[in-house]
This record gives C-alpha cells, sequence and structure tokens, in this order.
C-alpha cells in the first residue's frame, strides 16, 4: 500500500511510457503490421479472459436473493421512532419537518389531547413527491423521524405509501428491544474496514 | 428410388433439423453462460437450474411475440429474409458427415443426408447463400441501420468468400476430391496424416474466413449492437428474428463439423473413439467463436475489407501456388 500512497512523483520509479511516432512510409507501416501480428497480444487477451473463466471469481449479487450491505447514512423510506423509555411515540407534533420539506409531500393534523398533550392524528408523506433530500430527519428535534435502509419501494398504488402506522417502529419490536437507532451522519456502513481493497492499477 | 432410402433420408434430415435447432437453443446458453465466466458474472440463474430453462423461455417468448411487418417495409422481401437464413444454414448440414456410419439392428447407417460428390464447395455455396439473409433483410426494412448493416453484409459477403475458396482450394488439390468423406479417409491414418500438418497456412485462413462467415465477433460488423443497434434485425421481431438467430448459430455448429473434417482428421478411422474425437474438436471450435467473442474487439468494415484482399487473400494464393509446384515434382 505504501507504494500508492508515495505522492513524491521524482522519488518513486515513474517513467515516461516510449510511444513510437506512427510510420509515414510503406515499409514503416508493413513493419508496423508484421509486428502486430506476430507479437501475440491476441492471445494474451484469449488468456486473461479464460483465466477469469478457470478462477470462477463471481462477482454478481443475486439480487432478490441476496443484498449488499447498506450504509447507514442511506436515505431511503422514512421511519417513526419509539421511546426507549416509555415505548410512546417520540413525534411530538410540532410541524418542523413539514415546514421544512422543499418538495412539500409531508402532511401532518394534529391535536391537542384530553392530557394537554399535543397528539399527532393524521401524518403522511407522499413518496411521489419526496426527493430524500433529508431535510426532515435533519430538523427533527426529537430524532423522530429518520431515513431507514428500505429502499425497495415499488408499488401498485401510490396511496400505499406511507403513512404513519407504516413508518411508526411496530410495538412488538419495541418490546424485544429491537428498534434500529439512526446512528447518525458520518457513520461507515458496518464491515466496511474488512471491504476495503486497493484500487486494482496492476494487472 | 427404393422405398428404404427414402424412408432413412427423410429421417436423418428430421433428425437433423431437430438436433440443431436444439442445439442452437442450447448454444445461445452456452454462450451466455461462458461469456459471463470470462466476465466475472453467472449468467442466466433464475429459470430451471442453473438457468437451463432460460432456452424454454425464451423459446416461449419468441413463439408467442407479435410478429410487426412495419408499414414501408417492402413485405414480401422482409418475410423471406429470415427464412433464407435458416433455411440455408440447415442445407448447408446434408452434406455434412457428422458421424462415422454406424450399424444399429443390422442396418448400416450412413450419418450424412446426401455424400454428393461436390460435398464442400455445396457446403460453402450454400452457407455463401446465407448472407442474402442480412443482405435483403436489411434492404428490405426500410431503416438506416438495417441498411448500413446490409452494405456491411455485401461487403464482408464479397471478402471473405474470396479468402475461403483459396484457402480451401490447396486441401481440395491435395485430396483430389470435394467429398467431405473423402476428406475424411485422406486423414483416417491418425494425427500424423492430418491435412493441418501440410496446410497450416490453408488452415489459419479458413478458421479466420470462419468468423466472417458465422458474422461472430471480431468480423461481427453486420449486427454490431454498439454501432448499428442490432443491424439487419432491428426491425424483426418474434419468430422472424429467431430465425435469423437459429440461423447463425446453426451456421456456427455446421462450421465447427466443417473445420476439423477439413484439417484436423475428422472422425479418423470411423470407430466410437473417432466419432467423440470429432465431437470434441467441433465443441472446441464452437467454444472459441465464444472465447474470441470475450476476448477480442471488433474491427471496422475497411480494417476487414484490407484485411481479407490486401493480407489474407494474396497469402492464399502464394499458398495454393507452393502447394501445386511441391505437388508437382
Amino acid at each position: 500500500m505504501e507504494a500508492f500512497n508515495n505522492r513524491n512523483v521524482t522519488e518513486s520509479d515513474y517513467y515516461l511510457v516510449d510511444i513510437e511516432d506512427y510510420p509515414t512510409d510503406g515499409w514503416g507501416k508493413f513493419k508496423r503490421v508484421m509486428k502486430r501480428t506476430f507479437r501475440g497480444e491476441l492471445f494474451v487477451g484469449l488468456w486473461v479472459v479464460f483465466r477469469e473463466m478457470v478462477k470462477f471469481d463471481i462477482h454478481t449479487v443475486q439480487y432478490p436473493a441476496e443484498k449488499m450491505p447498506i450504509g447507514p447514512r442511506y436515505r431511503a423510506v422514512h421511519e417513526m421512532k419509539r421511546l426507549w423509555e416509555s415505548d410512546a411515540e417520540r413525534c411530538i407534533g410540532c410541524g418542523l419537518c413539514e415546514k421544512i420539506c422543499i418538495s412539500n409531500c409531508i402532511r401532518m393534523d394534529t391535536k391537542i389531547d384530553e392530557n394537554s398533550r399535543k397528539e399527532v392524528t393524521e401524518y403522511t408523506i407522499n413518496l411521489g413527491r419526496c426527493i430524500f433530500c433529508g431535510y426532515c430527519a435533519e430538523v427533527c428535534p426529537e430524532l423522530a423521524i429518520t431515513h431507514g435502509g428500505d429502499y425497495e419501494q415499488a408499488s401498485e398504488q401510490r396511496e400505499h405509501f406511507v403513512d404513519y402506522e407504516y413508518m411508526l417502529t411496530p410495538i412488538d419490536t419495541m418490546k424485544a428491544k429491537a428498534q434500529r437507532e439512526f446512528e447518525g451522519f458520518g457513520a461507515v456502513t458496518p464491515h466496511e474496514d474488512e471491504r476495503v481493497k486497493k484500487t486494482p492499477l496492476a494487472y | 428410388m427404393d422405398t428404404a432410402y427414402l424412408v432413412e433420408t427423410v429421417i436423418k434430415v428430421v433428425v437433423i433439423l431437430l438436433v440443431f435447432s436444439a442445439l442452437a437453443g442450447f448454444g445461445t446458453y452456452f454462450e451466455r453462460k461462458i461469456l459471463a465466466f470470462m466476465q466475472r458474472r453467472l449468467g442466466p440463474m433464475n429459470v430451471g437450474p442453473y438457468g437451463l430453462l432460460q432456452i424454454a423461455a425464451d423459446g416461449i417468448k419468441l413463439f408467442t411475440k407479435e410478429d410487426i411487418i412495419p408499414t414501408g417495409v417492402v413485405a414480401t422481401i422482409f418475410k423471406l429474409a429470415p427464412v433464407i437464413t435458416a433455411a440455408t444454414a440447415f442445407m448447408a448440414a446434408a452434406a455434412i458427415p457428422f458421424l462415422p456410419s454406424f450399424t444399429i439392428f443390422g442396418y448400416t447407417v450412413h450419418p450424412i443426408v446426401a455424400d454428393v460428390n461436390i460435398g464442400i464447395l455445396y457446403v460453402m455455396g450454400v452457407m455463401a447463400i446465407g448472407l442474402y439473409g442480412p443482405l435483403l433483410g436489411g434492404m428490405a426494412s426500410a431503416n438506416k441501420f438495417s441498411l448500413i448493416s446490409a452494405a456491411r453484409a455485401a461487403a464482408v459477403f464479397i471478402s471473405y468468400e474470396v479468402v475461403t475458396g483459396l484457402a480451401i482450394l490447396a486441401p481440395i488439390m491435395m485430396v483430389g476430391s470435394l467429398s467431405l468423406i473423402d476428406f475424411n479417409e485422406y486423414q483416417a491414418g491418425g494425427i500424423g496424416d492430418w491435412i493441418v500438418w501440410s496446410q497450416p497456412v490453408a488452415f489459419i485462413l479458413f478458421w479466420i474466413a470462419a468468423f466472417a462467415e458465422t458474422g461472430r465477433t471480431p468480423f461481427h460488423l453486420i449486427a454490431n449492437d454498439h454501432e448499428i443497434i442490432d443491424g439487419f434485425g432491428t426491425e424483426y421481431s418474434g419468430m422472424r428474428w429467431g430465425l435469423f438467430f437459429i440461423g447463425e448459430y446453426a451456421n456456427m455448429f455446421f462450421i465447427s463439423f466443417v473445420i476439423p473434417l477439413v484439417f484436423l482428421g475428422g472422425y479418423g478411422d470411423g470407430s466410437f473413439l473417432g466419432a467423440l474425437a470429432l465431437l470434441g474438436k467441433m465443441a472446441f471450435f464452437f467454444f472459441f467463436f465464444l472465447w474470441t467473442r470475450a476476448a477480442w474487439p471488433d474491427v471496422r468494415p475497411d480494417q476487414l475489407m484490407w484485411l481479407c484482399w490486401k493480407v489474407l487473400m494474396p497469402i492464399a494464393v502464394i499458398n495454393v501456388v507452393i502447394t501445386g509446384f511441391v505437388m508437382m515434382f
């Protein structure tokens, strides 16, 4: 790896590639054709692909069956989180997300309930309009609305996405203490260190 | 003509048609798999175990797809062109001995439909007519890309056909016959008798021309997807397009039979082992068609014509002359 980190070009063994001029006369062109014909470059190509076939180092991810781990910073369909202490919903109905939404896709309705607390009665996100900018998650003072990793949002009806019940952590998951917390901006994908590879420059 | 001969011929024709139509399907599967492995992919995996039923899925799709005849095409020729490609590919198979003759239920079967005495000439000639499919289909399509493809088909056609004919001429002079069975008998003595040892130049030239003949990758310029969409196939859909495909892959199989029969000893002495050897050689040449597609770039039409007319044809002529002098003295 050190060779790749060394930015001081003069110290390393870089050299200029010797590129010949194109031949102009007939004899030069003839010599070039002969050189290219008998240098066997075509066989190098054949050998490279054959080697890869025999090595059988397949990189395909068979998508619906296998999925790549997705980074915690990924902004897919929103999630509504619950409080760890009381299992109650974190959303306090402040309306900041509705205000900041630049594509106007969040609509919410609130009321004052019997304990004089503000309660969310309606909360919908029109994912057909949402541009997944992440402002709603960033502005939320209670870390209630975050982005999840659920990027598969094909549906027959655009109304299927997405209401409060859909986004809210299910109460069973919460009772099992299995709610996944948003790790915060700048979080690294799990096992990212092991997946770091050298750029394949040397073939 | 006696009845037994007639029945035998009809059965052989039906068997060859069925086997090679199926093989053409499997050819697409092999091609997709091998190309995928060479590019570190998996290829078709979802239909059936390891994607084996992908052929059936493709077949059903092709057969049930709407057969579109666009407005503005020359309908008669447009409909006829794919039939030319597929039919000539299978007609060429008539003079190819696929296996040595064998005895079944006391009846000797010669696995060749018609051992005509102009065998190799007939095979090359009929395969050459197959180029009329892309040519007429492309010209009748009322599509600029198809027209370019048709022009390229004509250019390729007149270029490689000269090389094929001159390259095969030297072995024909040595054998003194055009029948592929006579070619095989000439080399029946074992590896030492193979024509490739005395005619290596003709072998290489014929092999190169075979790529142009089948339109495979170094010379895939008739239907280069990245330049001219699908060339002559752009306006075709459904089974008419499928016929082009079957013709192309059947052609690959037949030329993969012809090369070993002419140059590499064919089925040898006609034993079971010899028959297996012929199939093995055929498999290698078919695999090589796929191998080059993964490894090599395509050439331009002018490069192909330069190669055929200015390089390969003079070499072929010199080869024929030298062969003649060696045989004379």
